[in-house]
């Protein structure tokens, strides 16, 4: 059988996500490729996501718990407590990062290759997962230090993986668009992200948040993520708030839906662009 | 008869290039600062009109350039045609088109079979990343799947001469070994349409003739399509029958490669091009002397050939009287380094002294142009006896020098340099005469 090709205006829109399925293979290479990259030679590479969210911890623990003395989620340990929020935190943060640069970053393919652009954003988003799952092996070893078994709830943990997947791809790819448009625009990320740290409640418990304020705080999707991720591994000890859970899963899900709109709009005229 | 395995019917391809009211630098992207700027300067601009009771204009100027206009044409299977047209006439747009890098914005095309295009060898490389992960890497970007890429990998290495250094991040390989690696990941990708630009205007001449073999085999045994866009003639004669002339954006003539090359290469450019203005150029500097550079008319016509006599005149303007003034003109590579300059005073130091004003002109004469094929800015200038700059105008054009007569084919056109005439002396009975003072040296057995 032949493949036929018909190239007209409009006509890359309607066969995009049949597009995005021929060339998954694309998506694993390069998924691959940002992989390999990272973790190759460079001890500094796999070192990196076990100090960074280590050191952070410290310093929360040390600012929020110590000096600030905020309770903590139940009886949980607060150095637990912080490093269960920072896991979802330091991946949504970093594919945020890795996703806004990407396509700068591969602009020889864009402007030589044809295929569907997500697949770029969304493969850094693999190597952003792949930093996770080392700091959640650095988690399991804290758990057995402070001698802390979650519940039942850790069950639950691969529904909130799949939020934070989407509260981060989303915002990612909308900023990924923007950041092609505006290449000033990526002085902007690390601000709003350093920012978004101090917002959401990695250093603290939300359970802080005094509550007539806590469904507009939930506004935030990354406080959903990390309220779930608290509830599924330090045994349900601060309680899951369902109303602004519920709340940052429709956000959440509205940004996925806005950045993949945003991106395609933006889409046909990277390779003019770049 | 088979239908054509690539039909494109009436495409064509806009551009829109803003034209930015205060600066005439025109950017590459937009930064958010300079739209905000932008748009308070435009607001200011518009309330500095309305005080001053002129029309209020909206917006910046937008105008539209057709990159490709109305084209149309069909391709059989297994024909291997080549396309020329000068720089800016598609040939870039057509191949992003064709290989959906930017969709048209009218017109479509029809590819019957599986396209893969070249429009650089070795897209996706990663320095960091060893041959035989780059061959995985570059193969699926190019669209092979990973079962096909395993089933093509000994041949693929073979082909690129690696085997030694397939575990070797490729940023330890050479330049020769980082282009035949590309070339060899491309070369057996088996597409049925293969479109391909300037690739082979790299690597060793050896390599060149090893990937022209490969090109000949592909179209002529496997019965394979394939585009060809080159700047080098003396290639695309040889590799392609048939040839597509692209000028400004439409098909200028379609027929047997070499008369379409002859007739590319003696076109015949109408005078009104041959005359590059400069008077309405906005100066970098207060060059409002009494001396204004208009015009430069290439009399030896356009484009420059290397190797070939160029005539030209130079038309200026005097307001005042100048004394002592000295014309000269240059052209720069894309760096902005001079390579070659030229002025009026040289040799016999002559420098006029004008008092009338009103329209001058002086004429120069180049026997041999010594710049090999390529594009070059060009820089025009007018000082005074006291070195005092008139008038400076640096990179206001760029001039592309093509072939001559005498450039040989070995010439490729990115970095050809300045070339001059110089007589060599071969010796081709070295070999004989040594064999001769062995056979001395060594007598009667």
């Amino acid at each position: 059988m032949q493949d036929v090709i018909v190239i007209e205006a409009g006509l890359q829109e309607r066969n995009y996500w049949r597009d995005l399925w021929r060339y998954r293979e694309l998506f694993y290479v390069l998924a691959w490729r940002d992989l390999s990259v990272r973790y190759k030679q460079t001890i500094i590479g796999a070192a990196w996501a076990v100090i960074r969210p280590f050191l952070t911890m410290v310093v929360f623990t040390v600012i929020f718990g110590r000096i600030a003395g905020l309770p903590s989620d139940g009886t949980a340990p607060y150095p637990l407590m912080v490093f269960a929020g920072m896991l979802p935190w330091t991946f949504f943060s970093t594919s945020l990062t890795e996703a806004a640069g990407s396509l700068i970053g591969n602009s020889n393919l864009i402007s030589k290759v044809y295929f569907p652009r997500m697949i770029v954003p969304t493969a850094t988003v693999v190597v952003a997962f792949a930093d996770f799952l080392i700091t959640f092996a650095i988690f399991l070893v804290m758990m057995v230090w402070y001698q802390f078994a979650p519940g039942w709830q850790i069950l639950a943990l691969p529904a909130f993986i799949v939020l934070a997947f989407a509260a981060s791809i989303g915002p990612g790819l909308w900023i990924t668009a923007l950041n092609v448009k505006y290449r000033d625009f990526r002085y902007v990320i690390p601000f709003m992200i350093q920012l978004g740290l101090y917002v959401s409640p990695v250093g603290f418990s939300s359970n802080v948040v005094s509550p007539q304020w806590r469904l507009l705080y939930s506004l935030n999707p990354v406080v959903g993520v990390i309220d779930g991720f608290r509830w599924c591994l330090l045994g349900g000890q601060g309680g899951l708030y369902l109303p602004g859970l519920a709340i940052s899963v429709v956000v959440a899900v509205i940004f996925l839906w806005f950045g993949i709109n945003r991106f395609r709009k933006t889409e046909k005229s990277f390779a003019d662009l770049i | 008869m088979p239908e054509p395995i690539i039909s494109v019917e009436n495409l064509s391809k806009r551009y829109l290039i803003g034209h930015r009211t205060d600066t005439d630098a025109p950017f590459q992207y937009t930064a958010l600062r300079d739209v905000i700027g932008q748009e308070i300067r435009n607001v200011m601009r518009k309330a500095g009109d309305l005080l001053h009771g002129r029309q209020v204009i909206q917006g910046d100027t937008v105008e539209e350039f057709w990159a490709l206009k109305n084209v149309s044409f069909d391709i059989n299977q297994g024909d291997v045609v080549g396309i020329v047209g000068r720089n800016g006439a598609g040939k870039s747009t057509l191949l992003k088109i064709l290989s959906r890098i930017t969709e048209p914005t009218e017109g479509r095309v029809t590819l019957r079979g599986r396209v893969a295009s070249l429009l650089e060898v070795g897209t996706g490389f990663h320095p960091e990343l060893s041959g035989r992960e780059n061959i995985y890497l570059n193969g699926a970007i190019l669209g092979m799947s990973r079962a096909e890429i395993r089933k093509k990998f000994d041949e693929i290495v073979a082909f690129a001469e690696v085997e030694r250094f397939l575990d070797t991040p490729i940023k330890r390989y050479s330049s020769g070994m980082y282009v035949r690696l590309a070339f060899a990941v491309a070369a057996h990708l088996e597409p049925e349409i293969l479109i391909v630009d300037e690739v082979l205007a790299v690597g060793d001449s050896e390599f060149q003739k090893k990937c022209l073999t490969k090109m000949n085999d592909v179209s002529r045994l496997e019965g394979r399509t394939v585009l060809f866009v080159s700047h080098n003639m003396g290639i695309v004669t040889s590799l392609c029958p048939t040839a597509i002339w692209l000028d400004q954006g439409a098909v200028r003539e379609r027929g047997a490669a070499r008369e379409v090359v002859s007739e590319f290469l003696s076109r015949r450019v109408p005078d009104r091009d041959r005359t590059l203005q400069l008077g309405n150029i906005r100066r970098h500097g207060r060059y409002d002397g009494p001396l204004r550079l208009e015009s430069i008319e290439w009399l030896s016509g356009l484009p420059l050939r290397h190797g070939e006599a160029l005539k030209a005149r130079f038309h200026f303007d005097i307001t005042g009287p100048v004394s002592a003034i000295a014309i000269g003109f240059g052209f720069s590579n894309t760096g902005g380094v001079r390579l070659l300059s030229y002025d009026t005073d040289f040799q016999d130091g002559f420098r006029p002294d004008l008092a009338k004003p009103g329209r001058y002109s002086v004429d120069v004469t180049i026997d041999s142009l010594p710049l090999g094929p390529d594009i070059y800015s060009l820089d025009v200038g007018c000082r005074s006896g006291d070195f005092h700059a008139l008038d400076y105008l640096p990179a206001c054009y760029q001039i592309e020098v093509i072939a001559g007569a005498n450039t040989p084919g070995t010439i490729v056109r990115e970095g050809a340099g300045v070339r001059l005439l110089s007589d060599w002396a071969w010796d081709f009975d070295a070999q004989s005469r040594r064999d001769e003072a062995i056979s001395v040296a060594m007598p009667g057995d």
